[in-house]
């Protein structure tokens, strides 16, 4: 408690802490684990979205009829390293079109529409042969330009965090790996099949942000993983050259895997409100994207395939597959078996953050770890909403510390001023008090809303003080060139009648020495 | 006797001391209500209230000039804002002030401007780039949809657009989503258990 916030992030997970609230579920993974990890089926038409990642979105590179190598840049942001996205194989673009993007909005987008030749020729790839010396600049560049976001879910820009973990001297790189929520289990896949990725992925983002050391959190309940990554992990080399790689296994408990949910239990420290874990020295990346940062630098692959989890009640065979990005969902439910009779929902994500979609049409995007098919008995029958009855179960689990009930009040009347003052944008929408709630009210529904609409105001409101600045300081531009022309008008009107005084003077003069010059008593 | 009211006579002086030092430490410049006003207004300076910009309708409603449906642009929300500020009756849009409208921003046709810096005059809060007999353009996020820059515009190049939206997407008020079913929560498993 009296040691120096700094000196406790160092020793991130020599002692483990623990987070307020949360939910101890049963974890339904091993109905994916049992088959290995194969390739998914080339598919007979991909559609790439443009926008795979937080932020604004990406202009496509390419037009209806153009061929494509697998990895050629497709789209991209104008500002650099942002928004890439890349061919998932070679082939024609049929067309550029708005269609389902499988965001939780349900909106379309553009979409580029691939027709592969099966032939899945490599453009050129640029690997960086010498990363283990190459400047971070470069290492971050490469992982920019191979349009890596953060595939946990969230997609934020990996370059864009590594930047920021580089201004703000980050000591720790934290590999999360503790997938803590029911179904999902492509990164315990990934750990255990493919270990030697994970590995070089914490060495480049070790070395990319020139961090002292990673620790790669997974969970107790993750059987083979450990002896998998530690068996990489001295085969890699990483520790002859100096690298510090740690291994520390949490215990399973929803929510672990959020970002500062994991940061308190390996630091027993709170990431500050509004602030990141690079405040406190600290970035955390998905295991995930640290294998395809590895992929991006080691062999100048761009992100064009992720591990997909395709699992529940509803399809026959669950399993774990790597998909093309821009892959129909359908095509993945085909080769595990295709649906059962009981299935009932279609969900992207895990069943307590992850949003149903209405058509198997949807491609996999980058943010898509999982394919959930839900049956019948799994999805909670569809109850009345009741009123809230203070019973406080929301509070208890909230792994951020709010206080839902209050919240939902607040977000349901339009309070969005109060809401942020008791924290909304501090939720981290995971779904612990909708399970609770013996109402059935969404709660975390709610939350999404509120903070959409929060961040609206936000702009409309430094939109309306913008507007206030300019019209004021044209206001007072106009009132000094007013005050300025006036003042020269009086100065020449002051000017006129001193001009005219003295006229005036010296008429009078004049008229003085005419009249005494003609005056009938001068001496003369 | 004597010394109660010389106590209280010195009370009362104390007192009195403070009330004036704190009145002169703590003088507040501008009509607080008048900037609480002017922050709910929208800032698009419009005029459709009748007076020259928000700040000088803040003002007016301030000193009781002026009702508060008067501000098209500010719309029903705007108005329910200020009668809660001001706690006076919500009362409906004034329909000779305008109809609430969808946002909207100025786009300069620049094949037919001819560059007579006449909109730039109107323009504001100074959205509007250009010289004289040289091409003008409008500066798309600082322009607030006024329409102040349409009537002086002789060759009618200035056309009303939809704003482009502040958010890529929102999402929906939950129990009103198009399909209840399709869209929410993903469902809880039942098998659960804490």
């Amino acid at each position: 408690m009296h040691t120096d916030p700094m000196e406790r992030a160092r020793n991130a997970g020599n002692t483990l802490h623990p987070f307020y609230g949360g939910l101890r579920l049963r974890h339904h993974k091993r109905i994916s684990c049992t088959l290995p990890l194969a390739h998914a089926r080339l598919p007979t038409r991909l559609f790439v979205p443009l926008q795979q990642h937080a932020g604004p979105p990406a202009e496509a590179l390419v037009v209806p009829g153009q061929k494509v190598l697998k990895g050629e840049p497709i789209g991209r942001h104008e500002q650099p390293s942002r928004g890439w996205v890349h061919a998932p194989t070679s082939g024609t673009v049929t067309a550029l079109a708005r269609r389902p993007v499988t965001n939780p909005s349900g909106d379309d987008g553009p979409c580029v529409l691939l027709r592969p030749d099966r032939l899945d020729t490599w453009t050129d790839l640029h690997p960086i042969d010498d990363w283990e010396t190459a400047t971070p600049e470069r290492l971050r560049r490469a992982i920019g330009e191979a349009g890596i976001v953060g595939l946990g879910g969230a997609t934020f820009q990996t370059s864009h965090k590594v930047a920021d973990a580089r201004q703000q001297t980050v000591h720790t790189v934290i590999l999360n790996g503790a997938e803590c929520e029911p179904y999902i289990s492509c990164d315990e896949i990934l750990m255990r099949m493919q270990p030697e990725r994970v590995i070089a992925g914490a060495r480049v983002l070790q070395r990319a942000t020139g961090a002292e050391r990673t620790v790669i959190a997974i969970e107790d309940q993750m059987g083979a993983v450990e002896g998998a990554l530690r068996d990489a992990l001295s085969r890699s080399g990483a520790t002859e050259a100096g690298e510090v790689i740690d291994i520390v296994k949490v215990t399973t408990l929803y929510p672990e895997g959020g970002e500062r949910q994991l940061i308190q239990v390996l630091t027993g420290l709170e990431v500050p409100r509004g602030g990141r874990p690079t405040d406190i020295g600290l970035l955390c990346q998905n295991v995930g994207t640290a294998a395809a940062a590895a992929d991006a630098v080691i062999e100048g692959k761009p992100l064009i395939e992720r591990i997909v989890t395709v699992t529940g009640g509803g399809v026959r065979t669950p399993r774990n597959l790597i998909a093309l990005l821009g892959t129909p969902v359908a095509d993945l439910i085909d080769q595990s078996g295709g649906y059962t009779a009981q299935a009932a929902r279609l969900v992207i994500g895990g069943p307590l953050m992850g949003y149903a979609v209405r058509s198997d049409d949807n491609p996999v995007v980058k943010g898509v770890n999982c394919v959930l098919v839900l049956t019948g008995d799994d999805v909670r029958p569809e109850q009345p909403e009741m009123p809230c009855i203070r019973c406080g179960e929301c509070a208890r689990v909230c792994p951020a510390r709010l206080l839902p009930q209050q919240l939902h009040a607040q977000v349901c009347h339009d309070l969005l001023d109060e809401a942020a003052d008791f924290g909304l944008d501090a939720c981290i929408e995971c779904g612990c008090c909708d399970y609770v709630c013996p109402s059935h009210i969404p709660l975390s529904e709610w939350f999404r809303f509120g903070k959409s609409e929060w961040r609206l105001l936000q702009k409309e409101r430094a939109r309306a003080d913008a507007a206030r600045q300019r019209f004021e300081a044209r206001e007072s531009r106009l009132a000094r060139i007013r005050d300025e022309r006036q003042r020269r008008m009086d100065e020449k009107k002051q000017a006129l009648r001193d001009d005219a005084r003295r006229k005036r003077r010296i008429a009078d003069a004049v008229e003085r020495v005419k009249s005494r010059q003609t005056a009938p008593g001068g001496d003369s | 006797m004597l010394w109660a009211i010389v106590s209280i006579t010195l009370l009362g002086l104390a007192f009195g001391f403070g009330l004036g030092w704190a009145a002169r430490i703590f003088r507040v410049e501008s009509d607080p209500v008048v900037d609480q006003i002017d922050a709910i207004l929208p800032q698009t300076q419009c005029g459709q209230c009748n007076f020259p910009g928000c700040r000088p309708y803040a003002e007016a409603i301030a000193a009781g000039e002026a009702e508060i449906n008067q501000c098209p642009p500010g719309g029903e929300a705007g108005v329910r804002a200020l009668a809660d500020l001001l706690g006076t009756e919500v009362l409906p849009l004034n329909p000779e002030n305008g109809a609430e409208a969808p946002p909207e921003v100025a786009v300069i046709d620049e094949a037919r401007c001819i560059g007579c810096t006449l909109c730039i005059q109107a323009c504001p809060v100074d959205a509007i780039l250009g010289a004289a007999k040289r091409m003008h353009t409008v500066i798309g996020p600082e322009c607030t949809g006024c329409e102040l820059c349409l009537p002086p515009c002789p060759v009618d190049c200035i056309d009303m657009v939809p704003a482009p939206p502040l958010t890529s997407w929102r999402r929906p008020r939950p129990g009103t989503s198009r399909e209840a079913s399709a869209f929410g929560p993903a469902g809880i498993p039942a098998t659960g258990g804490r």
